[in-house]
């Protein structure tokens, strides 16, 4: 059995689907962060089987919740304070996602105007479907 | 703030019925019009050629006692020095009372309209969006069918790629009683959100192949051209662009009071002997572009006559 330590002050991202926490990483962009990082992959889980799991040593504004609910908003997130867990935050998938998601359409004006920031909205709730502010193509993750 | 039109669905219903309604004012009385734009300016910014949207918004400016002043292609601007769109939109806000803008680049116009401190017309972006396009088509059938409900509509052609046909279907949706007949080869069907959104209204439409099997039914029938640039293969395109010809024995088959739309050019898919048919009305549908422009400069400029 592999320990690692609990956080004192940070956040825990429970549920995380397995083989997923270093796209959550990459997101995040983690790798730019000074503070303590766990990642923990494959982790037996009653619920999924399988799971990954991140604690960051932060506060909760130096995380963009927003990205986490637009990957997946059945992520748990655990407010951490001394060692406890003293809230669980609820995700939703964001009504606008601001240069965290590229727009890939060659024809979109993102393609030519560098400083234009890449804007991205909730269209379809129901089927979570994000589009380009401005050229209204379909976010596809693939 | 200005107000701006991107996309024919930023327009409700009624504020199309606004627009048809003064464009068919302008059309029966246009000395009433003549000086309404004194002293006002368009400006149109053209990144890439385009013959009757350009001249249709000049024409109508010019009609309206406006002037008009722009560039007809990226290189003659200062795009080729690499200004950015908003960069050029705040110049011409500085220069003149409202802007019809065509870029290659889809969401282009939207971008500048973030800018702008004057209204801004989307004139085409890509393959995106062309509202004056869908309020020219939308006109054209109110004014020589007087309604725009209890129709049945066939769209020919290429109804994949064609962004006038997916807008035209979209704006359609919205009246009562109108069925749509989608007519292409199996390669270029329209796309699925479009019928998946008629599934969700509950509208009845039916994909084809035969354009000779449902001429007699049909009220409209709206041709489009098969774009050669959508194509990657010469072999493909030279096989599609012949797959659809409206020609005299066609037209036989058809209702004596059915229209044929277009949104023009053409190149082959009109054979030029249906052009004296009085239903072919794809050049009275140019002039209707030229009164709906004007109808929409009005509108967005808050000028009553």
């Amino acid at each position: 059995m592999l320990n690692i330590s609990g956080i004192e002050n940070g956040i825990v991202l429970d549920h995380i689907p397995a083989g997923k926490a270093m796209d959550l990483y990459r997101y995040l962009h983690l790798g730019n962060v000074d503070n303590q990082v766990a990642i923990i992959k494959n982790a037996s889980s009653q619920l999924m089987g399988k799971k990954d799991i991140i604690k960051i040593e932060c506060g909760l504004d130096e995380i963009d919740l927003d990205v986490i609910g637009f990957i997946n908003n059945k992520i748990t997130v655990n407010v951490i304070q001394d060692g406890k867990i003293v809230e669980k935050k609820r995700l939703h998938h964001p009504k606008r996602l601001t240069n965290v998601i590229r727009c890939k359409n060659p024809r979109c004006i993102t393609s030519i105007e560098q400083e234009l920031p890449h804007v991205f909205v909730l269209t379809d709730k129901a089927t979570n479907t994000y589009r380009c502010l401005y050229c209204e193509e379909k976010y596809t993750r693939h | 703030m200005p107000r701006h039109l991107m996309n024919p669905m930023d327009l409700t219903v009624e504020e199309i019925q606004s627009l048809i309604d003064l464009a068919g004012d302008i059309e029966r009385d246009p000395d009433k019009y003549a000086h309404a734009c004194d002293r006002k300016t368009l400006a149109t910014c053209f990144y890439e050629p385009s013959t009757r949207t350009r001249l249709s918004f000049e024409a109508a400016m010019y009609h309206l006692g406006g002037h008009v002043l722009g560039f007809s292609s990226a290189d003659s601007s200062s795009a080729a020095k690499g200004e950015s769109v908003s960069d050029t939109i705040r110049m011409i806000s500085c220069y003149a009372d409202i802007c019809a803008m065509r870029h290659p680049k889809e969401g282009a116009p939207f971008v500048a309209s973030l800018k702008s401190s004057i209204p801004v017309i989307n004139a085409g972006d890509g393959g995106h969006q062309h509202p004056t396009q869908t309020l020219t088509d939308l006109l054209t059938i109110s004014s020589l069918k007087g309604h725009l409900d209890h129709l049945v509509l066939g769209l020919c052609g290429d109804l994949k790629f064609g962004r006038t046909t997916h807008s035209l279907i979209e704006a359609m949706s919205r009246y009562e009683d109108v069925e749509f007949i989608l007519i292409s080869p199996p390669e270029l069907r329209v796309p699925n959100y479009i019928t998946e959104m008629l599934g969700k209204k509950h509208l009845k439409y039916t994909e084809v192949q035969s354009l000779e099997e449902v001429m007699p039914v049909l009220d409209i029938l709206y041709m489009t051209r098969v774009q050669r640039e959508r194509f990657f293969n010469e072999d493909d395109y030279v096989r599609m662009k012949d797959f659809y010809v409206l020609d005299k024995p066609k037209m036989e088959l058809a209702k004596k009071d059915m229209l044929v739309l277009h949104p023009l050019p053409r190149v082959n898919e009109i054979s030029v002997e249906v052009d004296d048919d009085p239903r072919a009305v794809y050049f009275k549908q140019a002039q209707y572009g030229m009164y709906i422009r004007m109808a929409l400069i009005l509108t967005l400029l808050g000028i009553e006559v």
